[in-house]
């Protein structure tokens, strides 16, 4: 009966306004984006020789003299280096960056480097989506990294920074250290001699 | 000649594609993104190639400000809080609960704790003016060879935060090193021997 008859069903508009939802969470996207920060920031993971190793790092860094390179980080942004034991070597000046003190210090670790080099191209074609596998690789990448840097290939290096040296400069010469894969690091303060090499070395820079 | 019938045309405009895609950007943010925490000292941090992330809780910042001032704060006020019981436990300061809770809470803190109580009755603004004015004699922790006060932070921190708290400092690029060789030599003599540099990403070199 209701098959033929006129029961006419009221059309219904079945289109719902999105414009206010769209609104609101147009408002919700301004706030997040002018609230929060996507950067975090980087650190660099730094150890220190306890007081107590300290006497012993100073027999060990005796010892490997020969292999130390010491960076000196004097004030107003000037880079002085030398090879070896302190009264024997000779004092060089240097700049910041790439051509800089990265050239020698590549220069006296081209074992460790091509080493490096060699593993990460292992590394790049090895690399798969497989998450699980992907983070073990990554361990072990990790592993081998760091074995390379800490091996008997690679110089010592010790940092003295002036107290009129800023940070930039501090942090900019321990990034060589990791750009250079260079595991084996201190910093240390001036030495008196450290001074009196670097006062001597402007009175005659040619030496 | 008939008469020209405008078309009448729908002015409905269909918003369902731009609310999804709003719906995704906003998952995206809230997924993704960090609340920018407010520091009143305000660092300059220096490049660096590094890739490390900071962890992300149980975290000791030292702020060393350009001119050699040195704050701290932790990751969470609940941290510092108990920061602030251990300190007032080591007889450091005596405190009323309300004092605890403004120390607690503060975003970034440093004054020598002799001024710390005077400091917490402040209001606000003139707490974080206290903090961040140039001027200002007694802003900052001390930490030099006379009177070491960052040691005693430092080291109620870590008592009081536990094995897995790490300490990452956060000083200004144009802070003189004397400055931070101080800062090391205090986390040295109470055997914090690893901790963090924060840096910023360095863009461009290899």
């Amino acid at each position: 009966m209701a098959k033929k008859g006129g029961s006419k069903q009221k059309k219904m508009e079945a289109r719902v306004d999105f414009t206010p939802m769209v609104d609101m969470i147009m408002l919700l996207v301004t706030f997040f984006m002018l609230c929060t920060t996507l950067i975090k920031p980087q650190t660099m993971e730094l150890t220190m020789p306890s007081d107590k190793e300290d006497l012993n790092e100073e027999n060990q860094s005796q010892i490997a003299a020969s292999k130390a390179i010491t960076i000196l980080i004097d004030d107003d942004n000037t880079l002085y280096f030398y090879t070896g034991k302190p009264d024997e070597a000779k004092l060089e000046k240097t700049v910041y960056g790439k051509d800089g003190i990265r050239a020698e210090l590549l220069k006296r670790n081209v074992v460790a480097r091509q080493k490096v080099d060699a593993l990460k191209r292992e590394y790049s074609l090895k690399r798969t989506s497989n998450a699980v596998q992907e983070a073990k690789m990554q361990e072990e990448y990790k592993q081998k990294l760091k074995d390379i840097k800490n091996s008997d290939d690679t110089p010592n290096v010790i940092i003295k920074a002036s107290d009129k040296s800023s940070y930039k400069n501090l942090i900019d010469i321990l990034d060589e250290m990791q750009i250079c894969s260079i595991g084996k690091y201190v910093i240390d303060n001036f030495a008196d001699g450290d001074r009196a090499k670097i006062e001597a070395f402007k009175a005659n820079p040619a030496q | 000649m008939g008469r020209f019938k405008v078309k009448k045309q729908d002015t409905f405009i269909d918003m369902t594609p731009m609310s999804d895609v709003m719906v995704l950007l906003l998952t995206f943010f809230m997924l993704t993104a960090t609340f920018v925490k407010e520091e009143p000292v305000k660092v300059n941090t220096p490049g660096s190639v590094s890739e490390v992330k900071i962890p992300e809780n149980n975290l000791l910042t030292i702020f060393v400000e350009k001119s050699g001032k040195v704050f701290m704060c932790m990751d969470n006020p609940i941290a510092q809080g108990k920061l602030v019981d251990k300190m007032m436990e080591d007889g450091a300061f005596e405190l009323s609960a309300k004092e605890r809770q403004i120390l607690a809470e503060a975003p970034t803190f440093g004054m020598p704790l002799d001024y710390t109580k005077a400091w917490l009755n402040q209001e606000a603004a003139v707490r974080t003016k206290m903090l961040t004015d140039p001027k200002s004699e007694v802003a900052g922790i001390p930490c030099d060879s006379i009177t070491d006060e960052l040691k005693i932070w430092v080291k109620a921190a870590t008592e009081a935060c536990g094995e897995g708290m790490r300490v990452a400092i956060k000083a200004d690029q144009t802070t003189q090193y004397a400055v931070i060789k101080r800062v090391m030599a205090s986390l040295r003599e109470i055997d914090v021997n690893r901790y963090n540099l924060i840096t910023s990403l360095k863009a461009g070199e290899e």
